[in-house]
């Protein structure tokens, strides 16, 4: 009797016990969800933008009271420093209970990880539930990062655009090609400036001035092809060494990121800066860091754009918590907010045709800011080149601006 | 108990910078499984010498380094050897050791923010003087030489051999030494030259050394004071070392290897440099010349000194008022509004970062302070005194680069666990504040009077009660002071932080570099500030703590 009673309670306890080997599989959700309460995920995010930390902070305590996971946001400076992380702890071994749960990626960083096998798989973001209303086919990129295709390793987050600002205040008419950029500063040297590269920002600019002057486009959805690379990039350098006599500081010292820009827009040291988030000047001129006169313009002809993501390592020690919280971030209130300037300004990655009508309404009530285009007004999107002209222009144009 | 306290030691101040060698030296060579590296080869040194631009880095690395060392030194032993025991020394003197508290990232912020050309400098002369209504394109901060590096890091070096200087200066014999020479008609220059120096040099030789190796590696005021196109070696190292590219990590470590021979190689040439002075130095001092370039040499050094104490406080000011700055337009030399929301919508952030901070500093100082308390209570009681200054030991850790050894000590806590704990972070900050305390506090130590321990054992106290009751009270306020500069060399600390500590501690100067990438000046004005102020309360609370103890004992108070 008492054997049989044992048994029955260690029978009935050994079910009840959470199956703690099992792997976490997004397709069964609610499995997902209780196995997330109770979670703390440190989510590995860029920290340099005040009102992007706000918003993070306010996902997480949706997060907390709607699934009981705890959000912790880890301020990187350089998101290659998590890549750094991922990589050093398989070097030493420790392969779960990562510190790194979720990470803000796209780009090379993505095509590191993923290369390395260093991602949490298989691919686990085309099933998540809010996955339904993503824009596949009006944004090829939330599939296609940089050309390397997602496979479902990273959940799209917002997308980015390359917009120019300038202050009407003194500068009326903003050149519409890069040509007449060069022109305009032929008569105010001195009054425009560039990221250095690698940073992300100026390889962007490399990248927009390449996709504009390379004889063949479809070059640039390849691979890097080394039999014509010099050929290819001819046409870039040899703009680039007309503009830069002309830069600030004479192309001898580069501003370090895109807040560098802005603030020399601000300060009056530059005539036109440039950023990725098309709402990023109306958010500025909301928290008073740039006068109310500055507006966006976009090149004739489209400028770069992609989509940013979040990525969960192979080693994560919180992967339910971080398959939630990457799941409410893909939801449209949480979109929804994000595109708000108010509070962040960043693109939605959802189809507004795929939603309920009352989501559809939260996105037709966001005002999107003064200086913000509206986006039909955006223009045509140029797809970001393979991943490894990035890194080829880099290296080409360290060599050739940042070596002497 | 006593007798582990110095073995203890040792191995905390070996340990780390070998091991991080270790776990440096390997990579180099190619050997690094997690990345494939399987077999060792000289792959990673090739690719390193031939990135475009490496021996301009290197180059900039070693005339920025040295030029700020060798200047630094230059204006503290003329300042010294002119005004020693005037009113602007001991003016100097106080004005100083609160500046040696400040990070060097934060005085750079400062030093940045005054002289760039949308700075204050140029705000408070627009438009009036200079006829600007937009900053003009300067080139000043990111020259390509690295003058403003160089003229930053010399500003924050001065206070600390000046303040190496003042420590060694008693045992020297300074003020009689002087007097005798000008009982032979030298002039004070020539005095304090010729006497002085060559006893003071070799007290100063190994912090001057560890200024050497800091100066041609550092990362933070080389970010935001240095050339850009090409960075110096030890900026590029760090960005290899966090390059997605992670083959880069291979050359990185080579790069590191480089780094450490060129620091190496800039204090050999330094003591190739001694050697020369001496021949010279010794023909001069035979030579009977009474003067020295008097005038000029105490004219440009009291200006420079006084001029080094304004960048300063001044830098320090415009990062105060950046963070309480509303709009602030170019050519208005102060802000249009001024208001305490930066403040207000960051204190809330910042109070875990301040908390975490605070927490590692002090129990670091608490530490540091018990280890060099146990070895020099165990010196005292052999009657042994090590001359700690002249301890090679005890530098190890300042004059390795921190980016050669670094992320080897990284795999190596990620491989036992401490990794990402605030544990694991106190020990590699350990490491770089045991050499301050330790300097900090040997000679106040060694400086009580042994008679009274001597007294006290006659009258039949046994050790313990005599370090408890005798040395400890009398050496109180040299042990407060030694704590609070522990602590502040524990704020200070960013690379061990942020790579030990894998984001996970959050200190205030991880987060005020991580948000310098956006650029926000009120941001940066605020943990700048932050940053400052730290130090000052740990300096205040050292004071109070000595004041409050000694409030009945005027003897105590009026000494050091």
């Amino acid at each position: 009797m008492r054997k049989s009673v044992t048994a029955i309670l260690a029978a009935f306890i050994l079910q009840a016990m959470p199956a703690r080997a099992a792997e976490i599989d997004p397709a069964d959700w609610p499995s997902v969800l209780e196995a997330a309460r109770g979670q703390t995920v440190y989510f590995h995010a860029w920290g340099g933008e005040p009102r992007i930390n706000a918003y993070i902070e306010w996902a997480g305590e949706q997060v907390l009271q709607r699934y009981g996971v705890t959000v912790k946001q880890v301020k990187v400076d350089d998101t290659a420093h998590v890549v750094s992380r991922v990589l050093a702890e398989k070097a030493a071994g420790k392969l779960e209970g990562g510190s790194v749960d979720l990470v803000w990626i796209n780009g090379e960083n993505f095509a590191s990880l993923k290369k390395a096998d260093l991602l949490f798989g298989p691919g686990w973001a085309n099933k998540l539930p809010n996955w339904k209303y993503v824009d596949v086919e009006g944004k090829p990129t939330v599939a296609v990062d940089f050309t390397e295709p997602t496979q479902g390793l990273e959940s799209p987050w917002g997308m980015a655009k390359l917009v120019f600002s300038y202050d009407t205040a003194r500068l009326a008419t903003p050149p519409a090609t890069l040509e007449a950029l060069a022109d305009y500063l032929d008569d105010h040297p001195g009054r425009f400036a560039y990221p250095q590269p690698p940073n992300f920002h100026g390889s962007t600019f490399l990248k927009q001035v390449l996709a504009t002057y390379i004889g063949d486009f479809a070059k640039l959805a390849l691979p890097v092809d080394d039999a014509t690379f010099k050929g290819d990039v001819a046409p870039l350098f040899a703009f680039l060494d007309k503009l830069h006599p002309k830069l600030w500081h004479q192309g001898r010292a580069f501003p370090q990121n895109a807040g560098d820009l802005r603030r020399m827009l601000a300060d009056g040291e530059t005539d036109i800066a440039f950023t990725f988030n098309p709402a990023d000047i109306s958010a500025a001129i909301e928290a008073g860091e740039l006068p109310d006169t500055v507006r966006t313009f976009v090149l004739d002809g489209g400028t770069i754009g992609n989509t940013h993501f979040v990525a969960i390592p192979f080693n994560a020690s919180a992967k339910a918590g971080a398959l939630v919280l990457a799941d409410f971030l893909l939801s449209p209130e949480a979109q929804a907010r994000k595109q708000d300037p108010k509070i962040w300004g960043d693109p939605t990655v959802l189809a507004i045709g795929k939603l309920d009508p009352q989501d559809r309404a939260r996105f037709d009530s966001i005002d999107l800011g003064i200086a913000t285009l509206k986006p039909k007004e955006l223009g045509a999107v140029i797809p970001e080149p393979h991943a490894s002209w990035m890194t080829r222009l880099e290296e080409e144009w360290v060599a050739r601006y940042a070596a002497q | 108990m006593l007798r582990l306290a110095p073995a203890l030691t040792i191995a905390l101040l070996i340990g780390p910078v070998a091991a991080g060698l270790i776990g440096t030296l390997l990579p180099a060579f190619g050997y690094l499984p997690a990345l494939g590296g399987t077999s060792v080869s000289l792959a990673a040194f090739q690719a390193l010498f031939e990135t475009p631009g490496i021996w301009v880095s290197l180059r900039l690395s070693l005339a920025t380094g040295f030029c700020a060392s060798v200047g630094a030194l230059a204006i503290v032993v003329f300042f010294t050897a002119a005004f020693e025991g005037t009113g602007l020394f001991r003016l100097m003197q106080r004005l100083l050791s609160p500046i040696l508290a400040i990070p060097h990232a934060a005085a750079a912020f400062g030093f940045a923010f005054l002289i760039a050309p949308s700075g204050w400098i140029f705000r408070l002369l627009s438009p009036w003087a200079t006829g600007f209504d937009r900053p003009p394109d300067l080139l000043i901060i990111h020259d390509t030489a690295g003058i403003a590096m160089t003229l930053g890091l010399m500003a924050k070096e001065v206070p600390f051999l000046f303040l190496m200087v003042l420590a060694a200066l008693p045992q020297t014999e300074s003020v009689r030494s002087r007097h005798i020479a000008a009982s032979f008609g030298y002039r004070p220059v020539a005095a304090w030259l010729k006497t002085v120096l060559p006893r003071l040099y070799p007290q100063i030789r190994l912090p001057f050394f560890a200024v050497i190796a800091y100066a041609t590696s550092v990362v933070d005021v080389a970010l935001i004071l240095g050339p850009t196109t090409p960075a110096p070696l030890a900026v590029r190292l760090t960005g290899w070392m966090n390059d997605p590219d992670l083959q880069l990590r291979f050359v990185a470590a080579a790069g590191a290897l480089l780094q450490l021979a060129a620091s190496l190689a800039a204090i050999a040439f330094c003591i190739l440099i001694e050697h020369l002075a001496a021949g010279l130095g010794r023909r001069w001092l035979e030579a009977g010349g009474r003067g020295f370039a008097d005038k000029p040499a105490a004219a440009l050094s009291g200006a420079t000194m006084a001029g080094i104490a304004a960048t300063l406080g001044f830098g320090l000011l415009t990062i105060a008022l950046w963070s309480v700055a509303g709009r602030w337009t170019f050519p208005n030399g102060l802000p249009s509004q001024l208001t305490l929301d930066v403040w207000a919508a960051n204190i809330s952030g910042a109070a875990a970062a301040i908390t975490t901070t605070a927490l590692t500093g002090g129990t670091v100082a608490l530490v540091a302070v018990t280890l060099a308390l146990a070895c020099l209570e165990g010196e005292s009681r052999r009657k042994r005194k090590v001359e700690h200054r002249r301890l090679f030991l005890l530098y190890l850790p300042l004059l390795v680069p921190q980016v050669a050894f670094l992320f080897g000590l990284q795999v190596l806590f990620l491989s036992v666990g401490l990794d990402a704990t605030v544990s694991g972070v106190a020990i590699a900050h350990l490491t770089f504040v045991l050499p301050y305390v330790f300097l900090a506090l040997s000679d106040p130590w060694h400086a009580v009077d042994p008679r009274y321990a001597d007294i006290a054992a006659s009258l039949g106290a046994p050790p313990a009660r005599i370090f408890w009751r005798i040395r400890l009270p009398i050496a109180l306020r040299a042990i407060a002071t030694a704590a609070a500069l522990g602590f502040a060399v524990s704020v200070a600390q960013y690379l061990p932080t942020l790579l030990i500590g894998a984001g996970r501690v959050e200190t205030v100067t991880t987060e005020a570099v991580a948000l310098a990438s956006g650029g926000n000046r009120p941001l940066i004005g605020v943990y700048a500030t932050l940053q400052m102020v730290l130090p000052f309360m740990g300096f205040l609370a050292a004071g109070l703590i000595t004041s409050l103890t000694f409030r009945n004992r005027r003897a105590l108070k009026a000494t050091h």
